[in-house]
């Protein structure tokens, strides 16, 4: 058995590593604190408001069961296994009772919408770029668009969100800075509603984009740089093939590969900071989800994200690496 | 080794202004041990004054002198990176090396653990993490917690090396001269890695202060410790913005600033240095 099938189990086994791995930190940290998280979740519950004892009894019972710390520690692993395998967290305890799922679901397409959009954007866009001024390697313009992508380049992408905040919230107030679509606006899919859903995401993606957009370009800069040294370069200019064709099938095709690679591998740091930029521009996403549900010390809701977002993220990786074949033909036949 | 870095300092203006922007950010921070209030004292001086000669960076609205304030918060930040770094690389020293060298299923297995570290989204295991310590987090708890998730990439590339320097010859005769296996890792392939470990670590001292920054302005940290990310968290919390105390984030933002572009800027020129294909591609040839 050669080739592609050996590839995929691979790929497959990979997946399956990941997920298993990412569940069992997330196992071992929510049972390693030194905090029990039933008090920890009744002290946060019970802060505001005086709560009658037997209604404290009954919330700890159903919080005992709710984070699976009934029995001993074997049991407890099974079944935080089973409730993932499930995908069932329980009820919420800052929306109660609405189900974990439901409100995850219910943000999960706004996140993976606005991921898609901008790291497609950004990939193309960096490597590009990126290709274009490794190739002409004299343009001024390539090489101050290769300054101003680095310099943004090194920044976290809650500065960067941040910053355009207060550019465009407090300086230069053109852009919406809040929210994923204009309120109480009925949500049909008529052109002012996907207008506004259009110029609400401006400024997250653009905060994605600004950071993810050096890496691609230097990358990619300095890969098409040392292509283009290569024999095989060197003879197809000599053989009077245009310009743009070179470019374009000798030297970029090369290029992408390692490039497809390395967006497989940011996929997870591409994640984290779309966490961030939703809570900055409050865009109803995962990640803004997450962190209200830390304010609001529900559990189950922050457990059911995290292990989502391991899932999901393996899953997106699953799906480049299984995209990467018709890129590199050499998987197929190896 | 100093040679090396004159030259570069004459010739690399990227690692020339890496190198002076990195000075004055060190520089301020060993200012805080000058420092005449200790760093958690509030209202020692009048809240919400704008920058002047008196208070060179103005004062917040909880009565802090903002220029001594950021001095012990970028000492903090810049302290905790450097703990990530270096607990992190010895890490992904052992793990790297041990892997190119052995090859095979040692390899195989260490490097889809180390895959799997690569993939995984850190940063909802990190709030995670918050949300179960709560006020025990630390900023030691968390420097720990970050380097033991924080070595994956920079393991691989360093296993990349150890694989072609187990086929070099120098390592047969060490073999053949009895040499253990942690005698060859330690003493014969640690110098030719320790270069790009150097470049790595400008890399992960940017990646473990920015996750800092970002868990602490969100306050899922330790908030009594200033850092960076502290003082603009409680900035946010004094809605400092909005009440036109534009100083109280504007100094923090561009001290950090400072810090990151100057790590980069380090890190970018030390890999051209290392590569010398790069280097040629520099001067247009």
């Amino acid at each position: 058995m050669t080739g592609y099938p050996v590839y995929l189990l691979t790929r497959l086994g990979q997946f399956a590593l990941v997920v298993f791995i990412g569940i069992n930190i997330a196992f071992i940290v929510t049972h390693a604190t030194p905090i029990d998280p039933v008090e920890q979740s009744i002290a946060a519950a019970t802060q505001y408001g005086s709560t009658s004892p037997e209604a404290i009894g009954l919330m700890r019972q159903s919080l005992k069961e709710l984070y699976g710390l009934e029995g001993g520690l074997g049991e407890q692993y099974i079944s935080f296994w089973r409730r993932v395998a499930v995908g069932n967290f329980g009820p919420s305890l800052s929306a109660f009772p609405t189900p974990v799922s439901v409100l995850i679901g219910r943000a999960l397409p706004w996140t993976v919408s606005l991921l898609v959009v901008s790291t497609l954007l950004t990939w193309v866009l960096g490597n590009l770029l990126g290709g274009l001024a490794g190739y002409y390697r004299q343009s001024p313009a390539l090489r101050f668009a290769g300054i101003l992508a680095m310099a943004f380049h090194p920044i976290p992408y809650y500065i960067v969100a941040f910053m355009l905040l207060i550019v465009f919230g407090y300086l230069w107030p053109i852009l919406p800075i809040s929210g994923g679509y204009m309120m109480n606006m009925p949500r049909d899919w008529s052109s002012a509603f996907i207008g506004s859903l259009v110029i609400h995401s401006i400024l997250p993606i653009l905060s994605l984009a600004l950071v993810g957009l050096g890496g691609w370009f230097m990358g990619m800069r300095s890969l098409v740089s040392n292509i283009v040294t290569e024999d095989y370069v060197v003879y197809a200019e000599l053989g009077g093939v245009e310009r743009r064709r070179i470019l374009a099938s000798y030297v970029m095709r090369n290029a992408l590969v390692p490039q497809v690679t390395g967006l497989a591998m940011s996929i997870g740091a591409i994640f984290n900071g779309a966490i961030i930029t939703e809570q900055v521009f409050g865009y109803p996403g995962v990640g803004t989800l997450l962190i209200s549900a830390v304010y609001a010390g529900d559990y189950s809701l922050v457990l059911g994200i995290t292990t989502v977002s391991i899932v999901a993220v393996s899953l997106a990786v699953l799906l480049i690496d299984l995209l990467y074949p018709l890129l590199d033909p050499r998987v197929r036949v190896r | 080794m100093w040679r090396t870095i004159r030259d570069l300092l004459r010739f690399n203006r990227q690692f020339a202004a890496g190198v002076v922007l990195l000075t004055l950010v060190a520089a301020y921070s060993c200012l805080s041990f000058f420092s005449p209030y200790p760093p958690n004292d509030s209202f020692v001086v009048p809240p919400d004054v704008p920058p002047s000669w008196a208070y060179p960076m103005g004062t917040t609205s909880r009565g802090q002198d903002l220029f001594w304030l950021l001095s012990f918060a970028i000492r903090n930040t810049l302290l905790f990176g450097i703990v990530v770094a270096v607990i992190s690389r010895l890490l992904a020293l052992v793990i790297g090396l041990v892997a190119g060298y052995s090859g095979g299923l040692v390899d195989r297995a260490l490097m889809s653990v180390n895959d799997t570290f690569i993939v995984i989204p850190l940063f909802p295991i990190l709030v995670l993490f918050y949300f179960v310590m709560r006020e025990h987090m630390s900023w030691g708890l968390l420097a720990l917690m970050m380097a033991c998730l924080g070595w994956a990439y920079d393991a691989r590339l360093i296993r990349s090396v150890a694989m072609s320097l187990r086929t070099r010859e120098f390592t047969e005769t060490g073999i053949f001269s009895g040499m253990s296996t942690r005698q060859i890792l330690v003493e014969e392939h640690l110098p030719y890695v320790l270069p790009i470990v150097f470049s790595t670590t400008m890399n992960n001292i940017n990646w473990s202060i920015g996750l800092e920054v970002t868990l602490s302005v969100l306050g899922f940290t330790d908030i009594n410790t200033p850092t960076i990310g502290v003082l603009i968290y409680w900035a946010n919390q004094h809605t400092a913005l909005v009440a036109g105390i534009w100083w109280w984030i504007f100094f923090p933002v561009l001290l950090v600033v400072m810090t990151f572009v100057g790590l980069f800027l380090l890190a970018v020129s030390m890999n051209e240095h290392i590569d010398p294909r790069s280097r040629l591609g520099r001067t247009g040839t």
